[in-house]
């Protein structure tokens, strides 16, 4: 962590510390702010909420949506729950993993992308959807996730 | 006098491509030189008209949808801004069939006024709940919400009176009222489009929950998935605080009450309700033993009402309009209107409040048009990932909480996700195991062993040797019953529902020819 990531902890830990329940918006505000929660903001963080880092780091990694490495450029958010299997989900998951290198799980080699599953975005109306760099989109085929991606700057 | 033209905010909307038309709308009328007023309300639900458009004419507001960026010189052209005619108008909105027939009681202003306005809120019966309700004793509030047969529309479907009324009967220092908005299940967004749409909806019924009970700090718990539910909710606490509505004074009353949002963080399993409360301490959501039940021990170990953001939402127009005219509404012991869901593989998704005892066929026929893809409607999930898979013979059952749980079935929180006959039913029974392997909270055996082993069977029965199948059948239903029977939550407890309602109903797509035994 160098010293501008390391003051950003400092700053999110003095604003949320008091509040009840301080870990949540704690590690929300880090996340926020760096993009991902590094090892190293735990011990500071234990220390705050008088926590062990153990308690601290089985939170971090017990929630889906809390990230212990660097996202990717560009983050894809695919929802591989019913409704939108019920469109296609899968087919789409399949062309976005093998077109983007991923195995669906952390970062592409390059460092450009990461391809996650997400389930259920609340758009059921107009499956299948997926986030791109946490814009939403809708009904989203092959043929328009190409296009998102060409748009984003990131294509393959 | 400006012309008043609204695009929706609603992140469905958005999905579409409706910040793109507003800002065209915005740049085309500067170009022409009209003046105009660019109100961005809330959804109509009708999604697979969004980005649906309305001007406000002398006649009432006329829509046109779905509008792309490159429809809008066209728009103009026409002269939409005073309600001409276009290829894309679609008439009086008010007028259009699928909105008509609703019974919007909880949904009333959803689309219709700009979420954040207080004044529009006001306007359109608004915190008439609140202002009768600081009239009343705090027990009549009760008894209100009691008599108006109001039930969790979480899923759950518990009498949401009984659990004020324990907790307004405790005495303690500190109470909580608590919103779960981790509105997980696919094929919902009702609790979405409340907080994105008719945010003061729900700060109200949780006003109305602090001063029946004495609760004077309130949390919703929002998923991490809904940042603009998120965003929109903490705006509109900011405005009802300054409007005097949230505080420690509300209104003059002298009670007050402070609302916080708390933004949950991707597991599943914190939708439901104890899990969901270790979330809010800052802890692992892991699921909490019963007793105590969180009425009595909730947050942060206090007296606490947890309910859902429908079940809240419900709550001011029974204030309003009184528990008569609200029960008036309904079948058997299912009171009121249910925002219900359609989604999945629908042509026209979208949301339809109607009063229980409509039935699956009238919803995905009358309303949803059939299938997207054009082809017979094979299954049904009603009530997301924990419902059961319903077949046609059952698609005249009146939607009623007694008469879906007489078949098997639950109505859970009104997601209707419908699948083609494309669909492999033994696919999506193992994505109910699979799922729960990945979302259980590890607390208890049956669910966190039960799913992968559920997995593993599912497996066997698709691709083993077919003298071996009625035997894995037989493991399956086995295990599904350990899972039902011993699980400490509904998360265990319920994902047998899809698994054996698709193997009772579709016994062919497990390699089958005749059921194992007779369906349900």
């Amino acid at each position: 962590m160098n010293e501008v990531a390391s003051q950003a902890v400092e700053r999110v830990i003095a604003s949320t510390r008091q509040m009840p329940g301080a870990l949540m918006p704690m590690l929300h505000g880090i996340q926020d702010a760096l993009g991902y929660i590094p090892s190293e903001a735990v011990p500071p963080i234990a220390e705050a909420l008088n926590l062990s880092r153990a308690e601290v780091h089985g939170v971090v990694t017990y929630y889906h949506y809390f990230r212990s490495e660097p996202p990717g450029r560009h983050v894809v958010q695919i929802c591989r729950a019913e409704s939108c299997k019920a469109m296609g989900s899968d087919a789409l998951w399949s062309h976005a993993c093998s077109k983007l290198g991923s195995d669906g799980h952390g970062v592409t080699k390059d460092g450009a992308f990461t391809v996650e599953p997400v389930y259920c975005l609340g758009l059921c109306a107009q499956s299948p959807a997926m986030t791109l760099d946490d814009k939403v989109h809708a009904r989203v085929g092959i043929e328009k996730f190409d296009r998102l991606l060409a748009q984003s700057g990131g294509a393959a | 006098m400006s012309i008043k033209i609204y695009v929706p905010r609603d992140s469905a909307a958005l999905a579409a491509g409706a910040e793109e038309v507003a800002a065209a709308i915005t740049a085309e009328a500067a170009k022409r030189g009209i003046a105009i007023e660019l109100v961005r309300n809330g959804s109509r639900g009708l999604f697979w008209l969004e980005p649906m458009v309305e001007v406000q004419t002398g006649a009432g507001r006329i829509a046109y949808g779905p509008v792309e960026v490159e429809d809008v010189v066209g728009l103009f052209d026409a002269g939409f801004q005073v309600g001409g005619m276009h290829v894309l108008q679609l008439g009086l909105t008010e007028e259009i069939a699928y909105l008509k027939r609703q019974e919007r009681l909880t949904f009333a202003r959803m689309g219709v006024t700009d979420p954040l306005s207080l004044a529009d809120y006001q306007a359109h019966e608004g915190y008439a709940g609140l202002r009768r309700a600081l009239g009343l004793p705090a027990t009549e509030i009760v008894q209100q919400v009691l008599d108006a047969g109001l039930r969790g529309r979480g899923g759950a479907a518990f009498p949401a009176g009984i659990k004020w009324k324990t907790v307004a009967g405790l005495k303690a220092t500190q109470k909580y009222v608590v919103c779960n908005a981790d509105e997980g299940d696919s094929g919902t967004y009702s609790d979405r489009m409340t907080m994105e749409g008719d945010p003061f909806m729900l700060i109200e019924g949780m006003t109305i929950a602090a001063v029946a009970t004495g609760a004077t700090q309130g949390y919703v718990y929002i998923r991490s998935e809904y940042p603009h539910a998120v965003a929109t909710m903490r705006e509109a606490i900011q405005v009802a605080e300054a409007g005097g509505f949230l505080g420690d004074n509300i209104l003059g009353s002298g009670h007050g009450f402070h609302l916080h949002v708390r933004k949950a963080a991707g597991a599943y399993v914190c939708g439901e309700e104890t899990a969901m409360l270790e979330s809010i301490e800052g802890k692992r959501g892991i699921v909490r033993a019963k007793p105590p039940i969180p009425a009595i021990q909730g947050l942060f170990g206090k007296p606490s009402v947890i309910n859902n953001v429908i079940t809240f939402a419900s709550v001011p127009i029974i204030l309003s309009r009184g528990a008569t005219f609200y029960k008036d509404y309904g079948v058997g012991r299912s009171r009121g209107a249910l925002p219900i869901q359609l989604a999945g593989n629908i042509r026209f998704g979208g949301l339809v409040e109607k009063a229980f005892g409509v039935t699956l066929r009238e919803l995905m026929y009358d309303y949803g048009g059939g299938s997207a893809s054009g082809r017979p409607i094979k299954a049904v999930q009603v009530g997301g990932p924990l419902g059961a898979y319903v077949p046609e013979s059952q698609w005249d059952t009146p939607l009623d909480y007694e008469a879906y749980a007489a078949v098997g079935a639950v109505v859970g929180h009104g997601g209707i996700v419908v699948h083609d006959d494309t669909a492999d039913m033994a696919s999506l029974a193992r994505y109910a195991m699979e799922f729960c392997t990945i979302e259980s909270c590890g607390k208890c055996t049956p669910c966190r062993i039960g799913s992968t082993r559920g997995v593993e069977v599912i497996d066997r029965i698709a691709s083993g040797p077919g003298e071996q199948r009625p035997q894995q059948i037989k493991l399956l239903r086995d295990l599904c019953d350990t899972m039902v029977h011993g699980s400490l939550c509904a998360m265990g407890g319920m994902t047998p529902f899809p698994v054996l309602s698709a193997l009772d109903h579709y016994p062919q797509d497990f390699g089958m020819t005749v059921p194992d035994r007779k369906a349900a």
